[in-house]
C-alpha cells in the first residue's frame, strides 16, 4: 500500500517532532500521562501511516460488501436504504403494549421490538408465585397463545419485522408468532424476524437463563434447524454482545465473547449434522454502542471482520451469506445517568451515530429516562427522532464506511481483531465458550472490568458529567411511566378463563407429545407448536422441559 | 468499635438479572475490610431473610433493577419482622423512583441508593450505621 522509504521518511520526521513536542510539555502540559481507550489501548498523539504501514487494502478492508466485509454487508449500504429504526418496548398487558406499538409506527419507525417482562422470560406462567411483583414491570406478559394475540392485534405481519427479546423460552414465543400469523392468514415464509435465541450470554451476563447448557443447546440448534427450513427470512439467533457490555466488560472484550459464542453455536449445530451454509446466513448478531465514539466504530468494523474469516478460514463456509455479520445496535443503558436526564440525549445521539458510521443494520436508542424508569412516550419520540435526524439530516448515511482510511480508525480496528483474536485462542484452550462459561472465566473477566471502570469514575479519572463533575441541584424529575399494579391480576383472570375454556384432552395429549420428544432426539419446534395451538400455556410447556431437563444452577462468585 | 469484622449480605431479590451493581458493591464492601456474602440471582424474600437469620449479618443490602422493589422490598421487610430481626440495617439499590422512597422508608428501608451512587458514600454508610 505505501512507499516503504516514505514510511521510513514519515517516521524520522515525525521523531523530530516528538522530541520538539516533548519538550514545550514542560511548559503545556498534556491532560493525562496515557490516554487510552475503554479496553485500553494506548492512544497516541496522533496516527500516520506508519502505524497501518502493513496494511493491505484489498485483503483487510476491501470494496463495500466484498469479504472481509469490514467497510459493510451491502455494497450501497444506506445509500440504498436506511437502517431499521427499532425501538425495544412493552410493558403491563398486551394490550398496553400493542397501543405503544402502533404509536410508534405511525411515528415512522420501521420494525418492532418486543421487550417480554421476567416472567415470561424465564417461562413462568403470571400467577406462579415467584411471578409476583415482576408481572408486566420490565416487558409485556405473555402467558398463552391468546396473549400474543393481542400483543399483535391490527398489525400486519406479513408487513413488518418484529424482533424478540427472548432466550430459553424463544421456541415457545416464535411458536407462537407462527401460529398467530396463520391466524392472520400469512404462511411462515412471509415472516421477517428475529429471536435473541442466545443463551450462553444469559448464563454470563443478562440472567434469565431456565435449562443448563446442554439441553439449552439442543433447543437452539432445533430452531436453526426449523427455521432453515420453513421460515427461510427469520434470524433464528441474534448472538448478544450488548448485554456483556452493560455488565462492564470493555470493547475488545465484548467482541472476543460474543463471537466466541458464535463459535460455540456454529459448533454445536454442525455436530447436530448441519450444513454450516444453510444455518449460517441466519445468524444475527447485537452490539452495544457505548461511550468511546471511535473506538465504538472501530469494534463494529473489527467484529465484522474477523467473524468473517472465522467463518471462512476456521468452518469452511462457502455462501457469501454466512460470511457476513450482520447486527443490531442499542446505545448504552449504562451510560445513562439519574442526574441531568436531558444530558442523556446528546450521549445517546453519539452513540447512535458510532452505530451508523459502524454500519449497523438496525438500531434502538435509548430514552433519556431509562436510568429512572420505563421511558415515556415523549421520551421515546426524541429517542426515535435522534435516529431520524442522523438519517436524514446529518448527511453520515450517504457514502459508505466514511471513517475507513482514518489512520485512527484503522489503527484501532486492527488493535481490537488482533487482542479479540488472543481471547478467542485463550477461550478455545479452555475447551470453548461453554466450557469458560462454566469455569466462571468470562464472568470473572467482565466483573474485573466493571470494577475497573467503576473505580475510575470514583477517582475522576473517568469524568461523567452531572455524575463526578458539573453536578447541579435539581428537581426530581415528573412524568415517569408506572405500569398499571392490576396487571397481574388481569393476566390471572385470564389464565383463569383460558384454563376453563380449553380442551383438557387436548392440553395433554400435547404436553405429554413434548415430554416424549424432550426424552429423545426429535426437533422440539413440532411438539411446541402443537403445544401452543392446544392453547397450553408457557409455563406449562417449560414445567414440562424443566421436568426433563432440569435446571440451570449458576455459580456465584465475587 | 468491636474487633470482628462487620457482616454484610448482598442480595438480588426476584428474577432481574442485572447484577453488575451488587457486584460491584459487593466487592468494595469487602474491599472496605468487611466479610461479604453474596446470594446470586433470583432470591426469594424467604431465602434472602433464611440467609440474614442464619448468617446473622450486621446490614442487608438489596438491588433491583426491575421494578418489583415495591412489592419484593416490603415482603422482606414483613418476614423480617415475622423472623424477630430487629434494627437491621437494610439499604435497597437500583432503579428506584424517587417518589416510591418514602413508602419504602416507612416499611423499615433505612435508605435507598440510586444509580450513580459512588461505593465510597454506601462503604460509608455501612460502616457508620450498621450495628455490631
Amino acid at each position: 500500500m505505501f512507499d516503504p522509504k516514505k514510511i521510513e521518511d514519515i517516521r524520522d520526521q515525525a521523531k523530530n517532532w516528538d522530541e520538539k513536542v516533548e519538550k514545550s510539555l514542560t511548559k503545556n502540559p498534556e491532560r493525562k500521562k496515557d490516554f487510552q481507550t475503554t479496553s485500553g489501548i494506548e492512544v497516541r498523539r496522533f496516527f500516520s501511516p506508519p502505524d497501518i504501514a502493513a496494511w493491505d487494502y484489498m485483503r483487510d478492508l476491501n470494496l463495500p460488501g466484498e469479504y472481509p466485509y469490514t467497510r459493510g454487508v451491502q455494497p450501497t449500504m444506506f445509500r440504498g436504504r436506511f437502517w431499521t429504526m427499532r425501538q425495544y418496548a412493552g410493558f403491563g398487558s398486551a394490550e398496553d403494549t400493542n397501543k405503544r406499538y402502533r404509536y410508534l409506527l405511525e411515528q415512522g419507525q420501521t420494525g418492532l421490538s418486543v421487550a417480554f417482562d421476567l416472567p415470561t422470560q424465564i417461562g413462568y406462567d403470571s400467577d406462579h408465585p415467584l411471578a409476583q411483583g415482576e408481572v408486566g414491570k420490565v416487558g409485556v406478559a405473555i402467558d398463552s397463545v391468546q396473549d400474543m394475540e393481542v400483543l399483535f392485534n391490527r398489525i400486519p405481519l406479513d408487513q413488518v419485522s418484529t424482533s424478540m427479546t427472548i432466550n430459553s423460552p424463544a421456541a415457545i414465543l416464535l411458536a407462537m408468532y407462527i401460529v398467530i400469523a396463520e391466524k392472520q392468514g400469512i404462511t411462515p415464509d412471509k415472516l421477517n424476524g428475529t429471536i435473541q435465541n442466545d443463551i450462553l450470554k444469559e448464563y454470563s451476563s443478562r440472567g434469565t437463563y431456565i435449562f443448563p447448557p446442554k439441553p439449552s443447546m439442543r433447543i437452539i440448534t432445533n430452531t436453526f434447524a426449523y427455521c432453515a427450513k420453513e421460515i427461510p427470512n427469520w434470524n433464528s439467533i441474534s448472538i448478544s454482545g450488548y448485554h456483556m457490555r452493560e455488565a462492564g466488560c470493555t470493547a475488545v472484550q465484548e467482541v472476543a465473547f460474543t463471537l466466541a459464542n458464535g463459535i460455540a453455536y456454529v459448533e454445536a449445530a454442525i455436530k447436530a449434522g448441519m450444513d454450516v451454509d444453510v444455518f449460517g446466513p441466519r445468524l444475527s448478531f447485537f452490539f452495544n454502542a457505548h461511550l468511546d465514539f471511535l473506538e465504538e466504530v472501530a469494534k463494529f468494523r473489527a467484529a465484522r471482520r474477523l467473524w468473517a474469516r472465522i467463518m471462512k478460514e476456521r468452518f469452511k463456509a462457502k455462501n457469501p451469506r454466512s460470511l457476513m455479520l450482520r447486527f443490531h445496535t442499542q446505545t448504552a443503558g449504562c451510560t445513562l445517568t439519574a442526574q441531568q436526564p436531558h444530558n442523556n440525549i446528546v450521549r445517546v445521539g453519539w452513540q447512535a451515530l458510532a452505530a451508523v458510521l459502524g454500519g449497523t443494520q438496525s438500531l434502538h436508542t435509548n430514552s433519556m429516562d431509562e436510568a429512572l424508569a420505563l421511558p415515556s412516550e415523549q421520551s421515546v419520540q426524541i429517542a426515535l427522532r435522534t435516529q431520524q435526524m442522523i438519517a436524514y439530516e446529518s448527511g453520515a448515511a450517504d457514502t459508505v464506511d466514511p471513517l475507513g482510511g482514518s489512520f485512527y480508525i484503522e489503527t484501532l480496528t486492527d488493535e481490537i481483531e488482533k487482542r479479540a483474536s488472543d481471547y478467542l485462542a485463550r477461550i478455545d484452550q479452555m475447551g470453548g465458550a461453554v466450557a469458560a462459561i462454566e469455569k466462571g472465566y468470562i464472568q470473572q473477566e467482565i466483573q474485573e472490568s466493571a470494577y475497573r471502570y467503576q473505580k475510575e469514575i470514583e477517582a475522576g479519572d473517568r469524568v461523567i458529567v452531572g455524575v463526578n463533575r458539573f453536578q447541579t441541584k435539581e428537581p426530581s424529575p415528573k412524568g415517569l411511566l408506572k405500569v398499571d399494579p392490576m396487571v397481574r391480576e388481569t393476566q390471572m383472570r385470564r389464565l383463569a378463563e383460558l384454563r376453563a375454556s380449553r380442551d383438557p384432552q387436548r392440553v395433554e395429549t400435547a404436553l405429554q407429545a413434548l415430554r416424549e420428544v424432550a426424552q429423545g432426539d426429535g426437533n422440539l419446534m413440532f411438539p411446541i407448536l402443537d403445544g401452543v395451538r392446544a392453547n397450553c400455556t408457557l409455563g406449562e410447556i417449560c414445567d414440562v422441559l424443566r421436568g426433563v431437563f432440569g435446571e440451570y444452577e449458576p455459580m456465584v462468585k465475587v | 468499635m468491636a474487633d470482628r469484622k462487620l457482616r454484610v449480605l448482598v442480595a438480588k431479590p426476584g428474577l432481574d438479572g442485572h447484577d453488575r451493581g451488587a457486584k460491584v458493591i459487593a466487592r468494595a464492601l469487602r474491599d472496605a475490610g468487611m466479610e461479604v456474602i453474596y446470594t446470586g440471582l433470583r432470591q426469594t424474600p424467604e431465602q434472602i431473610v433464611s440467609a440474614v437469620v442464619q448468617e446473622d449479618v450486621d446490614a442487608l443490602l438489596m438491588s433491583i433493577l426491575s421494578g418489583a422493589h415495591d412489592y419484593l422490598f416490603p415482603r422482606v421487610m414483613d418476614l423480617l419482622r415475622e423472623r424477630g430481626v430487629r434494627d437491621l440495617l437494610v439499604l435497597g439499590g437500583g432503579v428506584i423512583p424517587e417518589e416510591d422512597v418514602p413508602g419504602l422508608k416507612a416499611v423499615g428501608i433505612t435508605e435507598v441508593f440510586g444509580p450513580g451512587t459512588s461505593t465510597e458514600i454506601i462503604v460509608k454508610y455501612v460502616q457508620e450505621k450498621a450495628k455490631k
